[in-house]
């Protein structure tokens, strides 16, 4: 969820501004967090239910010094890592076969659009009749879902390389498999960052509602372990930790993506 | 309709390009296009030749099927002899909009067809160089394309195609999108450097000066089919300086010119598309 509301900054966030405009958007970011704390804070003075902000960061002590919060962050995280590099390192060469071989492309579409309009939580019935409840069938559906957002766009990435450049590089004598390595797969690049980035979004969703289903540990499960106790507080942990950890692993993204991607010319 | 198969100025010897009644017919949505009608035109080596016509006549197309990226229809196009079937390292291409290869850097550009030719790496480096200060971009070898100006990134394609010393330059509007005086720089410094290693260069242009400037000879084209309609020979001096561009001989040959691209669009007689 938080991988995705961040991704409509990109265009406006890589048209770089000046240390100065960096700074100032800092402060107004800050100034923002703080606001919203306040308001949380009257929130929870005038709402019955609603624990205050000291609370729950007392109760987010309580949890880390007990392990219990850090063994949740890893079971997690191990899940979506795990499901999110499945997904891509698959995504990635059917994305660019699909896009070189058009007999790839007429074979792979069918499932692909047909399961594309399939919400992967709609798959995790079925996983866990096939796969039992321990980590395969969660690892498979946060896959699945980073896959389906990552092929299009490998795929995607491939068919819109500017001919020109195909061509040129064929004038210089370079073979298909030249022209694969050194101009598709790099003039795609962008593309397949781009949906790295919403797939990760999209399996860090998916994670947290398969761990609402069955799980023994991880964040998920624990949001709705406390949500039999009425326990507020420890949801509360749960929401806010769930956003940082995908702002942190969007942030990871976006920088590897200005990194790799620098040479395009800005429009 | 087809004018006398035009001969190269040189005579006797052997064509180094010959384009033999060649035509390409696009299919479209209502049937064929017919980009090109029964081409024929030889090229002397070390010609210059330069290629006019109003924007849809084939131009493009005829110098695609020289580079071997498209495939005639029917006809043939060799080249020293040898039927062009696909590009080759002989046949340099410039295109018009520079193409160069965004993540690389001018160098690493300039570089490629010589490691796609298996060049080792040192002796890339000193002919990469090479080009590069040909061009005058040796303070930009290692920036990217997106920081050079067009005239820049046209320089850096010249020397990428330089680079793997093709005979034969094929260049499609490569000066389309610069500016007058930038133009005509590079006009000049390509006029010098055919002068000392004499390739053969068909260059297409839209602008009647340029192509009146730089060759031996002018064919003008004409569209609906895509065809030769007149070759213009051009007995100026070289090196064409700037008294050439303003001497009354030289303003002959482009009214000629002129007249020949410009009155062919009110004889437009034929449909361009033909039902299947
Ligand atoms: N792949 C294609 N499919 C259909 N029609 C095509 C194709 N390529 C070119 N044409 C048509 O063939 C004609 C000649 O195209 P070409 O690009 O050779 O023209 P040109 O003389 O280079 O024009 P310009 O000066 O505008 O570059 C055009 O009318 C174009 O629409
Ligand atoms: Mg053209």
């Amino acid at each position: 969820m938080t991988g995705v509301a961040v991704l409509p900054r990109r265009r406006a966030a890589s048209g770089r501004q000046g240390a100065g405009g960096g700074r100032r958007m800092l402060v107004l970011n800050i100034v923002s967090v703080l606001f919203g704390i306040g308001v949380w804070w009257l929130l929870s003075a005038t709402v019955e239910n609603i624990p205050s902000p000291p609370a729950v960061a007392e109760r987010g002590w309580e949890l880390l010094a007990d392990g219990t919060l850090e063994g949740d962050i890893l079971a997690s995280l191990t899940r979506v890592i795990a499901g999110f590099a499945i997904g891509t390192a698959l995504a990635i060469p059917v994305g660019f076969l699909m896009g070189w071989y058009s007999t790839v492309r007429g074979l792979a579409e069918p499932y692909i659009q047909f399961f594309r309009t399939i919400p992967p939580l709609a798959i995790i019935p079925l996983a866990i009749v096939l796969m039992g409840i321990g980590e395969t069938p969660k690892i498979f559906v946060i896959a699945l879902a980073a896959f389906l957002v990552c092929v299009i766009s490998a795929f995607q990435g491939v068919v819109d390389v500017d001919r020109t450049l195909i061509n040129a590089a064929r004038v210089l004598g370079a073979g298909d498999r030249t022209i694969f390595l050194r101009v598709v797969v790099p003039a795609s690049t962008p593309f397949i960052l781009v949906g790295m980035r919403v797939g990760l979004g999209s399996s860090w969703a998916t994670l947290v509602a398969a761990e609402l289903i069955a799980a023994q540990q991880g964040l998920g499960f624990r949001m709705q372990n406390a949500q039999v106790y009425y326990d507020l507080p420890t949801i509360f942990v749960g929401l806010i930790t769930i956003g940082i950890l995908g702002l942190v692993m969007d942030r990871i993204l976006l920088f590897a993506e200005r990194k790799l991607t620098s040479w395009q010319e800005r429009r | 309709m087809t004018p006398d198969r035009p001969t190269a100025s040189t005579e006797g010897a052997p064509p180094k390009i010959s384009v033999d009644a060649v035509s390409k017919v696009f299919p479209v949505k209502d049937g064929e296009f017919v980009a090109l009608d029964r081409v024929s035109l030889d090229i002397a080596e070390n010609e210059f030749v330069t290629v006019v016509g109003p924007s849809g006549c084939g131009k493009s197309t005829l110098l695609n099927v020289l580079a071997g990226l498209e495939e005639p229809s029917g006809g043939r196009a060799t080249v020293d002899g040898v039927e062009v079937d696909g590009p080759g390292p002989e046949r340099g291409v410039i295109f018009q909009q520079y193409a160069l290869f965004p993540w690389l850097t001018v160098r690493k550009n300039v570089e490629f067809g010589l490691r796609t030719a298996g060049v080792p790496a040192r002796e890339r480096a000193e002919r990469a160089d090479h080009f590069i200060r040909l061009v005058g971009l040796e303070q930009f070898a290692d920036a990217l394309p997106k920081t050079l100006s067009g005239g820049m990134k046209q320089r850096c394609a010249i020397a990428r195609a330089y680079a793997v010393d093709p005979s034969i330059l094929l260049m499609d509007e490569p000066f389309g999108a610069l500016d007058a005086l930038t133009r005509v720089r590079l006009q000049e410094q390509l006029l010098e450097t055919w002068s000392q290693d004499r390739r053969t260069v068909v260059f297409i242009t839209h602008d009647v000066d340029e192509a009146v400037f730089l060759a031996n000879r002018v064919v003008v084209m004409a569209a609906r089919p895509g065809r030769i309609q007149e070759v213009v020979d051009v007995d100026l001096p070289y090196p064409r300086t700037e008294d050439v561009r303003l001497s009354p001989e030289f303003g002959e040959l482009r009214n000629r010119v002129w007249h020949a691209v410009y009155h062919q669009s009110t004889s437009l007689a034929q449909p361009s598309t033909t039902t299947a």
